[in-house]
């Protein structure tokens, strides 16, 4: 068990180095995008919901059915409203 | 093949996605399809996880994920583009409660006696909580139900201890002691105070501070899902939280700098909302000089070379298809326009670019401060539309100013300068700009959209 805490600590912590080189050089054009984008992927806790309204017992599954919602209107809206954005986006 | 395995394997298939994803945003040429990656990363995700042995029943996963979709695709598609600030706060916060509720549910239905899980449950929870109530009076700002002033009382920082100190206390007892009150009195509480926190974190900012906020409430969206990911162990939480988490960071620093303010100060400062923030800059004012559209045009008609700089007041004038169709009639003329976009004007981060895209500017003629200022003595004429304090010349002449130091358009330095603007009110820091008062400054007042389609008519008549 703590083994697999400090891998996955091993993972946070390359992946928040990794963040902030992929972001640094982003043009201020794409900040919008790139915010709406991003929180899009932070709907990945909808993983997390899933695998919690799965569950058997009743009060973890009315949390997680719950999470599952809010998540995928989080995901859903977050990623059509990025294209939409992006679509108007154009060089002449 | 076992199962977990497999749904591991794809879980890392679904993190490069996201990581390639979100390389390319960083490139207009590149983004749209960067999304798509990223979304084809989530789809993938989702569905590898629906083959987990442990899930019992799919009929209420199902039946939530189809209702939240539709929400999700209709929110996204019927909004307007003057309205996405509000939309991407409000689409935050239902990704923290989403981590809050995940938290909790792994919270009631484990017995776990191991203090690093209960932690990460803990930090779930309090983050998760206070991104949501955060996010909705974020909302609630940029949508002006609740006022987008910044509001101040007293003992502030007094309110703010004792509940940071009951969190503290709230989180002891989850963790390490157990039984001082019951679990579910725990986490009752604990997602009441971290509500609260989020409340008092959002109500003193103003409106001009926005994009701070809303940059940092982005990053602790993805790390509340980060923390998630330890209640659960998983990696694919972890990394795309961490993602989202560094992302926010940089944004909110960009923001940050570009007022040249520390994050600390714009959160506990409630700027403009200082009493001694107007004295020093009301002195030295001269006369304003209007000048009419008329006028105003023949300028325009004679210059080659023209500086366009939006602010918040062409997002609430929805001037930005009138002054599209002015810049391309100037074009025609014969002038060269660009347009400069400030890092913080309008209320998130690029806000103004995503107006001007939605017009139809292409993205090249968009340039920065540090792009403009140095050529700024050759622009013929500045039209200023709606941006109050990313042009105020106090920001390098008045040390006493509020805004001193901060980097601005130069647009004082350009031949002329037109300020459209509905009246002499401040701007939303409440203080006075000098620019409205030099010699080669006229006032064009009125409404933004209509001062720019008379313009625009001038042109064609």
């Amino acid at each position: 068990m703590e083994t697999q805490i400090i891998l996955l600590i091993f993972v946070l912590v390359l992946s928040i180095f990794l963040g902030v080189e992929l972001i640094t050089k982003v043009p201020s054009t794409l900040h919008t995008p790139l915010m709406s984008g991003a929180n899009a992927i932070s709907g990945i806790t909808l993983v997390g919901a899933i695998l919690s309204s799965g569950s058997s017992e009743i009060v973890t599954i009315i949390l997680g059915t719950a999470a599952v919602f809010f998540a995928s209107i989080n995901v859903v809206g977050g990623y059509l409203v990025t294209n939409r954005m992006l679509g108007m986006f154009k060089k002449k | 093949m076992d199962t977990a395995i497999l749904v591991n394997l794809f879980y890392i298939a679904s993190s490069i996605l996201f990581i390639v994803g979100l390389k390319m945003l960083g490139s207009p040429d590149t983004a749209r399809r960067g999304n798509l990656l990223s979304s084809s990363g989530m789809l993938l995700a989702v569905l590898i996880t629906l083959l987990d042995q442990n899930i019992i029943d799919y009929r209420y996963i199902a039946g939530a994920l189809i209702a939240g979709s539709i929400v999700g695709y209709f929110a996204a598609t019927k909004v307007k583009m003057t309205s996405m600030p509000e939309m991407v706060a409000i689409f935050n916060g239902f990704g923290g409660i989403a981590s809050l509720l995940v938290g909790s549910a792994e919270y009631v239905s484990g017995t776990f006696d191991n203090p690093a899980f209960l932690g990460a449950i803990f930090l779930t929870v309090l983050i998760g909580g206070l991104t949501f109530s955060g996010s909705i009076i974020a909302y609630g700002k940029l949508s002006e139900v609740i006022s987008g002033k910044p509001y101040l009382y007293k003992g502030q920082q007094f309110v703010n201890g004792i509940l940071l100190l009951a969190i503290l206390l709230v989180g002891i007892n989850m963790l390490f002691i157990q039984g001082f009150i019951s679990s579910e009195e725990t986490l009752i509480l604990l997602i009441v105070l971290a509500f609260i926190l989020g409340i008092l974190f959002v109500i003193p900012i103003g409106g001009a501070d926005m994009p701070v906020v809303i940059a940092l409430l982005n990053s602790f969206s993805g790390l509340a899902a980060c923390a998630a990911g330890f209640v659960i162990l998983n990696n694919v939480l972890i990394v795309a939280g961490a993602l989202v988490g560094a992302s926010g960071l940089i944004l909110t620093n960009i923001m940050c700098k570009a007022m040249n303010r520390s994050l600390a100060n714009v959160l506990f400062s409630g700027f403009g909302a200082a009493p001694d923030a107007t004295a020093e800059s009301t002195q030295e004012q001269g006369e304003v000089k209007p000048i009419s559209a008329e006028d105003a045009y023949l300028i325009l008609e004679a210059a080659s070379s023209v500086l366009i700089v939006p602010g918040y007041g062409m997002a609430v004038a929805q001037a930005q298809h009138a002054v599209r169709e002015l810049g391309e009639l100037l074009e025609d003329n014969g002038a060269e326009v660009k347009y400069a976009i400030h890092p913080v004007a309008g209320r998130m981060p690029g806000h103004m670019n995503v107006l001007l895209a939605e017009a139809n500017v292409s993205y090249d003629v968009l340039v920065e401060p540090d792009d403009v200022n140095p050529v700024m003595e050759t622009v013929d004429v500045c039209i200023v539309i709606g941006a109050n304090d990313v042009v105020n010349p106090d920001a390098k002449d008045n040390e006493g100013s509020p805004i001193y130091g901060m980097p601005i358009i130069e647009v004082d330095n350009a031949k002329t300068v037109f300020v459209s603007k509905r009246s002499m009110a401040s701007g939303f820091a409440g203080i006075q700009n000098p620019l409205f008062f030099k010699s080669n400054t006229r006032m064009l007042f009125g409404d933004a959209k209509e001062t720019v389609s008379t313009l625009v008519s001038e042109f064609k008549g």
